[in-house]
């Protein structure tokens, strides 16, 4: 196995010796993507960081490998994106095999005047690195290796971490504590709290395999094809000539044995059709989609994987991870800062559990789809598979894995409802669509535009006195809609804004609208309405 | 009714949420055994064609699911 791996040193923190805990405003147990994520976030919103990590290396396979374009506009937020665009591989066309026949074909590809592609494949340890280099290079963060989490108490107003280190135990306090610490979380054990869900029968060997291949950059999938009689499969191209392969194996099957080289090695020959590869890195998994019932706990706070697990056909794990993170962050730094009440780390809860939960709705489905449960299940599966060929409504409820968009958050306590109908433009909840704006300097994408806090994207006739903590996009002032993506996307009447949340979802948006609802608006996205109310 | 246009066989997708309608089906057969699969797929049958109403649209149907069935048997 050639897994390049990166490591990291070990210090000593003077936590370690301190005759009491030294409490932190911010604890993130698990430098994975979603606790790197959140780390430099928060600090680049001027709040300080203790990351630990139990391990000090980063790079056992290659793990999650598709990254979707919310995520990637995250990581540009974050500064590093560039780098992993730099090394990811670009891809928008899937296609759909059943046996030899294509059945159909997909194509991500968006519109033009998006920033970010629809996905980029690349391994979780190139992401992992970029994100730790850019944590290490900031002061507000203060990275801990082989700091190894192996106690929680819940405190009045935090919690109490016991760490174990190369140099034996000490305990910190957390205002906030976050386990980023993954499926198999720990953290979760520790506070006796149960991941509930579904397991399901069937196994899945992933492989990747190092060869030099002419596929071209698509996701292929396979129903039934004829190099593994009776199951699925499935080939994506990474960086580096490494090919992911993901192969249905029975659900009797045994992993031990089906996990040797010269097991996986014959059923990759049957699929390529040559031995010209090597192996760079295996596992055997079956699917499980199962989440906490609740993100919150007290003062502790799970994000990712922790808090729920997802089959990965679909791609929805990391990048949901990435989102917790993303509305996590803000909304943390606001309570810490003092800006709002503890309230809003419920709206977390709320609206990345509603996140979780259409993550498993379409992730058991394709799971059901891929791995039938019964013989009347696989028959009418089939029969899917069969009309596929011939008619348009087969073909859609062909399903080998939903690929992640970004959740609509409906129902959220900090959106405003529209007031007035609207033609079209993302809905309060929604992400906003990229576009391409004019600015003095020339072109810019909307996305590399949007503060660090709230963002208004305003009509030209728009008169209002704009708080100074907004940052205002206004056209006529400074932006122009040369390209028409505003109108066309957006569909701004020239008297109406668009409240943007930090995460880039819609707060609120108004046709017509003066100071006061404005002001209302703000206060609720902030979970500050009661306050809001008694002052108006 | 004879006044109705002659009515095709809809093959385009119907559903806003495809996905959602195959589950309902598949759903509807957990628990099931193959016997009593078998018989939800004959009831599913007669109320779905009883709902269509159409003869030449059943037959039609009926031709099309016939087909996809022999080109699997090639």
């Amino acid at each position: 196995m050639t897994t390049p791996q990166f490591r990291f040193a070990y210090q000593r923190s003077p936590d370690q010796s301190a005759k009491t805990p030294v409490r932190h405003p911010v604890v993130i147990i698990g430098a994975g993507p979603v606790g790197l994520s959140l780390a430099i976030d928060l600090a680049q919103r001027g709040i300080k960081v203790v990351l630990l990590d139990d391990s000090d290396r980063i790079g056992e396979g290659s793990r999650a490998i598709c990254f979707a374009k919310k995520t990637l506009e995250v990581f540009d937020r974050l500064r590093c994106a560039d780098k992993m665009l730099e090394i990811g591989v670009r891809w928008s066309v899937g296609r759909v095999f059943q046996n030899n026949e294509e059945l159909y074909r997909f194509d991500l590809l968006p519109e033009g005047g998006h920033r970010m592609p629809a996905f980029i494949n690349i391994q979780q340890y190139y992401v992992e690195r970029i994100l730790a280099e850019r944590a290490l290079a900031m002061p507000e963060i203060d990275m801990r290796w082989l700091n190894k989490v192996v106690g929680i108490e819940h405190l009045a107003d935090g919690a109490r971490v016991t760490v174990e280190t190369p140099d034996g135990q000490y305990t910190l306090d957390a205002d906030w504590l976050v386990p980023c610490d993954g499926a198999r979380s720990p953290s979760r054990g520790m506070l006796g709290l149960e991941f509930k869900g579904e397991v399901f029968e069937d196994q899945f060997l992933i492989a990747d395999v190092k060869m030099q291949a002419d596929f071209p950059v698509e996701r292929w999938f396979w129903f039934d094809p004829p190099f593994h009689a009776g199951q699925s499969a499935l080939l994506h191209k990474q960086p580096d000539d490494i090919w992911r392969i993901d192969l249905q194996l029975p659900a009797d099957a045994d992993t031990a044995e089906e996990r040797k080289p010269a097991n996986v090695i014959p059923r990759i020959e049957a699929m390529l059709g040559h031995s010209n590869f090597d192996l760079e890195w295996v596992s055997i998994y079956r699917f499980q989609c199962r989440r906490l019932d609740k993100f919150r706990h007290g003062r502790v706070v799970f994000a990712g994987d922790s808090a729920h697990q997802v089959s990965p056909f679909g791609a929805r794990g990391a990048n949901s991870g990435v989102q917790d993170a993303q509305n996590l962050a803000w909304k943390l730094a606001l309570v810490i800062k003092g800006q709002a009440g503890d309230g809003l780390i419920d709206t977390y809860d709320h609206e990345r559990s509603d996140a979780a939960d259409e993550n498993i709705l379409h992730s058991t489905r394709s799971t059901d789809f891929i791995a039938p449960h019964s013989t009347a299940e696989r028959r009418l599966r089939n029969a899917a598979l069969a009309l596929a060929a011939h008619t348009d409504f087969a073909k859609r409820m062909v399903n080998s894995g939903r690929l992640s968009l970004p959740h609509a958050y409906q129902g959220t306590p900090l959106s405003t409802d529209d007031s007035t109908s609207w033609t079209g433009g993302p809905v309060p909840g929604q992400t906003i669509p990229d576009a391409v704006v004019t600015t003095p300097d020339g072109d810019r994408y909307l996305s590399t535009l949007l503060g660090k806090d709230m963002t208004v994207l305003a009509g030209a006739d728009c008169e209002i006195d704009w708080p100074a903590d907004l940052t205002i996009l206004q056209l006529g002032k400074g932006i122009a809609d040369s390209h028409r993506h505003i109108a066309a996307r957006f569909h701004l009447p020239t008297n109406g804004f668009y409240i943007i949340r930090p995460d880039g979802h819609v707060a609120a948006r108004f046709q017509h609208a003066g100071t006061q609802a404005l002001q209302m608006a703000l206060a609720r996205a902030t979970g500050r309405l009661a306050k809001a109310q008694q002052h108006v | 009714m004879s006044d109705k246009p002659p009515q095709k066989l809809i093959t385009s997708n119907q559903f806003a949420d495809p996905d959602a309608a195959f589950r309902a089906l598949v759903e509807a057969h957990r628990g099931l055994t193959d016997e009593q699969s078998a018989d939800l797929n004959a009831r599913l049958t007669l109320l779905l064609a009883n709902h269509i109403g159409d003869i030449s649209v059943l037959r039609e149907a009926l031709d099309l699911a016939r087909v996809s069935l022999e080109n699997k048997a090639k």
